[in-house]
């Protein structure tokens, strides 16, 4: 059985998803995205000043950038595979030959794919706003794409255990986002008294956000060897859960 | 060879309910096979257990000789479904759709094109290619079911009543359409609730109740085993009474209906004569049910019984 033509299938349809409603999935993050530039960067900003020898403007770009990453990866996944199960068509790749993997790398790769896309559309608007250089490409680069595959997997957990459209906004609305926002979009970790450092600590998003702030400013709150290996460590154990889920059926067969 | 070999299916529900009870059955290749059974009899539990969309609780499943379990891509291959209700993408276009399964079955994109617009056009949906799904009408729909669930070749196809709910003209035309792909060497399966649908079609039959195989056997062998008949008689002039005749059991629906059991060894004949002693005019006979209908009521009230007892 060739399983790459199958997978090449599912990454089409679901990029050619997203792109089809594309009023719906790239327009608002850029939309989004220009009035925190506009907001946060240059009218609260300019009265800020800098952080870590950066403008504030430079110093939010990263996080903004890779919060849409985070909510738009997961929110591609979550919300197609659920859909697939709500309209019953999952049972179209059930039925089919196709192995468990393959129907996971298909939807966290149209995850991935979407989560970059909206990254580039958010970084080609901060350019309106900000001088951006990128500090080191391939950490910027490398801990964007690890990251859109840590929330495209967690989507597919969403999805595969949601019984109605309301679990399939419950994750984003009351943990991703607060966790992005207690992430370090906005300030340095440093900032916080002590006993809110020592929790932020506890927040993966804060490793992610700050190794990609490092990618671009060459500016971080964590060890990038650290945040390394609490992302990999994520895509390894989410990985193992989704394959779980699909082995047992859970959510999706009887 | 075998098409189908099942042993000893069992499953039951997380909450408890058993839905097989340890089912055996056997549909050989090139066969037109009827799985009827009443609703909640488990027919949809086997069905979905044989396409992988509900797992067994025990037992095995061989589609061509290949194991569902230890060989499953080759038996899944083997193996085309046409659900009972829509379950295909309502906002995707009608050629994609077929197109999309095709590449889940690894089709090379040429060929899967090819076999795209080969069974589309079968299905005679060729000019609705570029339609979002959720425009066409119901029979529509079943009919790219079908063209989807062929796009592969399967060798075995599973038809969950396809003709629920579509008019007479539709669910003639595919009929003929079944028939047709039958003979091209489709080993077909079918469940129904028409089953004058099955008598009509089917070769060989088996009736599930209550999670279990109550008959399994071809058409001809079942049909034999009806004893008695029952005929509809429109009388030319009313009756104040019922009338009598020995060997004959008659019941008067109204003034100019009878409703007669005829049983086999009596015949039709002898009614005839009495009949017209009698001055009895008949202007037209039919039957009262389709043979199999009555001979499935009749299955399906004696494993009640037989489990009230």
């Amino acid at each position: 059985m060739n399983n790459s033509i199958a997978l090449r299938t599912i990454i089409t349809k679901e990029v050619f998803r997203f792109i089809r409603i594309w009023p719906q999935t790239l327009l608002p993050p850029a939309i989004t995205t220009a009035l925190y530039f506009l907001i946060f960067g240059k009218l609260i900003g300019n009265r800020i000043g800098g952080i870590n020898g950066s403008t504030y403007m430079d110093y939010i770009v990263p996080g903004i950038i890779l919060m849409s990453v985070i909510s738009h990866s997961y929110a591609n996944v979550v919300s197609s595979f659920y859909s697939t199960k709500f309209q019953r068509n999952i049972e179209e790749l059930l039925v089919a030959p196709v192995p468990n993997w393959v129907i996971l790398s298909g939807y966290v790769s149209g995850g991935i794919i979407r989560g970059l896309l909206v990254g580039l559309v958010v970084s080609i608007i901060s350019h309106l706003f900000a001088d951006i250089i990128v500090y080191n490409v391939l950490i910027t680069l490398s801990i964007a794409v690890f990251t859109a595959t840590i929330f495209s997997l967690a989507g597919f957990i969403n999805a595969v255990l949601a019984e109605s459209f309301d679990d399939i906004s419950i994750i984003p609305n009351f943990v991703l986002t607060p966790l992005s926002y207690l992430g370090g979009v906005f300030y340095s970790v440093d900032m916080l008294p002590g006993i809110w450092q020592t929790i932020s600590r506890y927040n993966p998003i804060l490793y992610m956000i700050n190794t990609f702030r490092y990618g671009f400013i060459g500016v971080t709150d964590v060890n990038i060897q650290s945040a390394y290996l609490i992302t990999g460590g994520f895509i390894v154990s989410l990985t193992i859960i989704c394959l779980f889920l699909l082995h047992k059926g859970i959510g999706i067969k009887h | 060879m075998n098409a189908l070999s099942i042993r000893n299916l069992r499953k039951t529900y997380n909450n408890g309910f058993e839905a097989l009870k340890g089912i055996d059955l056997d549909v050989v290749e090139g066969d037109f096979f009827a799985l009827l059974g009443p609703n909640g009899a488990g027919k949809s539990t086997a069905i979905g257990i044989i396409s992988s969309l509900v797992n067994e609780s025990s037992g095995s499943i061989k589609i061509f000789g290949h194991d569902l379990n230890t060989a499953r891509p080759i038996a899944k291959s083997c193996l085309g479904m046409v659900p009972q209700e829509v379950n295909f993408n309502q906002f995707e276009t009608v050629k994609n759709i077929v197109l999309n399964q095709a590449g889940y079955y690894g089709l090379a994109r040429k060929i899967a094109l090819q076999r795209t617009e080969y069974c589309l056009r079968q299905m005679d949906l060729w000019d609705k290619r570029d339609s979002v799904s959720r425009r066409l009408s119901g029979g529509m729909k079943r009919r790219l079911m079908i063209a989807r669930a062929m796009v592969h070749e399967p060798k075995l196809l599973i038809l969950d009543e396809p003709t629920a709910g579509v008019d007479i003209e539709i669910r003639r035309s595919m009929w003929e359409m079944m028939e047709e792909l039958n003979q091209q060497g489709t080993t077909i399966i079918l469940t129904t609730h028409y089953l004058e649908e099955a008598e009509s079609l089917c070769r060989n039959i088996a009736i599930i109740d209550q999670g279990m195989i109550v008959e399994n056997s071809d058409m001809t062998s079942l049909l034999a085993k009806l004893h008695t008949d029952n005929f509809v008689l429109d009388l030319a002039e009313p009756l104040a009474i019922c009338p009598t005749i020995p060997g004959y059991f008659i019941e008067r629906i109204t003034a100019n209906v009878l409703n007669v059991a005829v049983t086999k060894e009596t015949g039709l004949n002898e009614l005839f004569s009495q009949l017209s002693r009698l001055n009895i005019k008949v202007i037209s006979l039919k039957n009262k049910s389709n043979r199999l209908e009555q001979l499935f009521m009749d299955l399906i009230s004696s494993t009640s019984s037989g489990n009230k007892e």
